[in-house]
């Protein structure tokens, strides 16, 4: 329970130094850096090495951004398991809809009730 | 009045870029003081650690009320997608991030908040063309270029184990 965390803490963290490490010293910009991250996810998720680091770090592995690229190829294998060729395209936002739906909906409720803080 | 403005010259694109240079602001602020990269990444370190840690408290809670480890990822980021909205209204992920830089926008928190932030800022240019045209302009791209990546990936895979014997999936 406690290693866990511990875990959490720390894979989260080295993934956001590197984050940083890309920001700042390749002088990347935010969504060049995001977009890098889930590129690398989705060949780290066809390769099959993103789920023992999930195993190890839970949240910590699951939370960063790098996690969306390897839920994407994760879903689209899944589908295709079972439904075959077609299921590369339904089975690609299966897992991580939830996420993309969350935040389209509470960023546009956001913005219906509340105004921008300047 | 921005609105006015908008309306009376539409290829004002001054103003627009205005508006973007404001939502990229918060994420660019950990690039503006040079040479204290050390310092930034153990700042991203222990934020982004902080925010991982606090899924991971989250995602115990919902194991326990009967998730199971399959299916306790998408409630878990939900939740932790609800909160970055919300910090970021109170205009206090603003705050984390120019601390936290890339600490703050790795973990799925600051792709809520490049989607809110976004939104609330093209709000007063209407709920069409400014909050639903402008969501996705930070976020868009990771979007597109991870289905475009996660398919082609997944084809390989898919190749792979159906022509070279790769056994089950």
């Amino acid at each position: 329970m406690l290693q866990n965390f511990f875990w959490a803490f720390v894979v989260g963290g080295l993934f956001c130094v590197a984050g940083q490490l890309l920001m700042q010293g390749c002088k990347l910009t935010p969504a060049h850096t995001m977009v890098s991250f889930v590129v690398l996810g989705c060949i780290l998720g066809g390769l099959g090495w993103y789920q023992p680091l999930i195993e190890l770090a839970g949240a910590g592995a699951t939370t960063p951004i790098i996690s969306f690229g390897n839920s994407l190829v994760k879903g689209a294998m899944q589908e295709f398991a079972q439904n075959g060729w077609l299921g590369l395209l339904t089975g690609i936002f299966e897992v991580t809809g939830a996420g993309v739906s969350a935040a389209i909906i509470f960023g546009f409720l956001a913005a219906l009730f509340c105004r921008a803080k300047s | 009045m921005k609105k006015t403005a908008e309306k009376a010259n539409p290829s004002s694109a001054a103003l627009q870029q205005q508006a973007a240079e404001r939502v990229y602001q918060n994420l660019q602020q950990s690039q503006q003081p040079p040479g204290h990269l050390l310092r930034n990444c153990f700042n991203a370190f222990w934020t982004g650690g902080l925010i991982c840690l606090l899924a991971q408290g989250v995602q115990e809670v919902l194991l326990r009320q009967g998730f199971n480890l399959e299916n306790v990822g998408a409630p878990t980021s939900a939740i932790m997608i609800l909160l970055a909205v919300i910090l970021t209204v109170c205009g206090v992920y603003d705050r984390i991030s120019q601390v936290a830089g890339a600490g703050s926008a790795v973990p799925i928190t600051g792709f809520a908040n490049s989607v809110s932030s976004a939104a609330l800022e093209y709000r007063s240019e209407g709920l069409v063309l400014g909050v639903g045209g402008n969501m996705f302009k930070v976020a868009g791209p990771v979007i597109v270029f991870g289905a475009a990546s996660a398919f082609l990936v997944s084809i390989a895979a898919a190749l792979y184990y159906s022509f070279l014997g790769g056994g089950g999936l």
